[in-house]
């Protein structure tokens, strides 16, 4: 019977139990739930991966113009700065966390980890840990196993959808999962890692899903580098042993509560916060289609 | 208890931006459609309703759709100059909008597409992470979501032949999921469909299409292969 990631406790119990790195039970579950082999497993991980590092790429060398214009070149931009706020390193994360998520605003092809809208946030954070520290890409992989069980208990315990729980839910799960997964790749224990997802989450609670014209571009590509920027901050001080004090699990349970009582004009509506402003409803009428037949009411076919 | 999430929908699915919803399952429904069709389609009249009224061109709904009727799969590349290759393939298409279809679902895509002499039309819904439901085809309630191995024959009405249908798929063991049966009128044209969670032998699909009330059967394996 394999664990069903259904809390963090129970998880690193049966880790201990058992003496298990925290990756393996994830490979064990998908292999009981899935009926998937261990190599199927590895090699899925390894094309996200390389689908992640490939947007990246992308996202810093191809035109990135979305539609809508809102979203036009900003991951080239920052690459290209001459002027560093804090260091290179901290530059090249932002601008890669920008670039893979304005491939998925432009129709490029991405990993939803764990959705579209967060798809930025593991790419630009594991691409520059693998570079930082000269990580091997088996290191790389069983990060990510760690970061999918993350998100399988977030996804029990609250929610992975904007819809659902706001953009805490997916920019914030998504954070999660790769401070859990940068803490596990640089040797850290299952105390240090769980301990990082417990800080991100506290750090990205309450945040709403309030897209501009709906699209998922305006502040979901600028929300995917600040999410990789509090995945790296959350890494460094669990790794530090500086205790959330709330535990993880109830972290979470936090997060589905907010989530619950987050009005519906905040979960991906378009009708409050960001698109609710004046520039956001001018951008609406623009970008939107206007020319819509009007079907009266009580009938739905022409 | 709903089904275990697996490890790849939290790291993945691959997929073509922006949203699931409004690309993935777009040109899933597209895929479907084509199928139905029976081939590449010469004409597509595209019909995006309530939510997808306003957003499909920011979204790039009407491309996932073009896609889905190119044949493309969800993470091809292509989707973002879809419309480019829909030139290429000689295949022509008009978008519509339509708002305020209280009783339709908010993501639901209508289309009426033809290849020579054959006409279909068929609505989808985009549910969310990619998945769809196929809620009409041809004006008969059809509601099958392409996930699994599909069956659907459009035959007479006449009496006994469902237990004949069911007791033929019978012989390849396979597990029926879902099924659904939607008739015209007494003793009119009937559309069956049938969900199975494996799939069928070509012989025992000849065997049904053979049958003198069988006016169509349509085998739909896997929407994503």
């Amino acid at each position: 019977m394999s664990f069903l990631f259904d809390n963090f406790k129970g998880w690193k119990a049966y880790c201990e139990a058992n003496n298990l790195k925290l990756y393996e039970p994830v490979m064990a579950y998908e292999i009981a739930q899935k009926g998937r082999t261990a190599s199927d497993i590895w090699a899925g991980l390894l094309n996200a991966y390389t689908v992640m590092k490939e947007a990246v790429e992308t996202g810093l060398t191809e035109d990135m113009t979305s539609r809508s214009g809102m979203i036009n070149n900003g991951a080239k931009k920052v690459y290209q700065n001459k002027l560093s706020v804090l260091s290179p390193d901290f530059q090249k994360l932002i601008a890669r966390a920008l670039a893979a998520k304005e491939v998925n605003s432009c129709m490029g092809r991405v990993v939803a980890a764990p959705t579209a809208g967060a798809s930025g946030i593991l790419p630009g954070t594991m691409y520059t840990l693998q570079e930082i520290h000269g990580l091997d890409d088996q290191s790389i992989l069983e990060g990510l196993l760690v970061g999918a069980g993350i998100a399988l208990i977030i996804e029990q315990r609250a929610s992975l959808a904007g819809a659902v729980g706001g953009c805490q839910a997916e920019t914030g799960s998504a954070a999660a999962m790769a401070s859990g997964a940068m803490v596990y790749c640089l040797g850290g224990d299952i105390d240090q890692v769980f301990n990082a997802v417990a800080i991100t989450i506290q750090c990205m609670l309450g945040l709403v899903c309030d897209p501009v014209a709906g699209l998922v571009e305006v502040p979901c590509v600028v929300r995917n580098a600040s999410a990789a920027a509090i995945a790296n901050s959350s890494a460094q001080i669990a790794l530090s042993n500086v205790s959330a004090v709330i535990p993880v699990d109830e972290c979470i349970d936090a997060m589905g509560e907010i989530g619950s009582s987050m009005e519906s004009r905040y979960k991906e509506t378009a009708l409050g916060g960001l698109a609710a402003t004046l520039t956001g409803q001018d951008i609406s009428k623009r970008v939107l289609i206007q020319d819509i037949e009007i079907l009266p009411d009580e009938e739905s076919f022409d | 208890m709903a089904e275990k999430s697996s490890v790849f929908d939290m790291i993945g699915p691959v997929m073509i931006g922006p949203s699931s919803s409004h690309t993935a399952g777009v040109v899933r429904i597209g895929r479907v459609a084509r199928r139905l069709l029976g081939g590449q389609p010469e004409e597509a009249v595209i019909t995006f309703y309530n939510s997808f009224a306003r957003t499909y061109e920011g979204h790039g709904s009407d491309r996932a759709i073009i896609s889905g009727l190119l044949d493309f799969k969800t993470d091809d590349k292509r989707i973002r100059t879809a419309l480019d290759e829909a030139k290429s393939a000689n295949m022509s298409y008009t978008f519509k909008s339509k708002g305020n279809a209280s009783t339709m679902h908010p993501n639901t895509v209508k289309l009426n597409i033809k290849a020579g002499e054959k006409q279909i039309e068929v609505i989808g819904e985009s549910r969310g992470g990619g998945l769809v439901n196929i809620a009409e085809v041809n004006g008969f309630a059809a509601n099958f979501t392409a996930s699994a191995h599909t069956l659907i024959i459009f035959a007479k009405d006449v009496k006994g032949s469902i237990a004949f249908i069911a007791n033929v798929i019978s012989h390849d063991e396979v597990n029926i999921g879902t099924m659904s049966v939607s008739r015209k009128g007494k003793n009119d044209q009937a559309c069956l469909v049938i969900e199975m969670d494996s799939g069928l032998r070509p012989i025992s699909l000849d065997y049904l299409r053979g049958l003198s009330w069988v006016n169509e059967l349509i085998y739909i394996p896997d929407i994503d292969l």
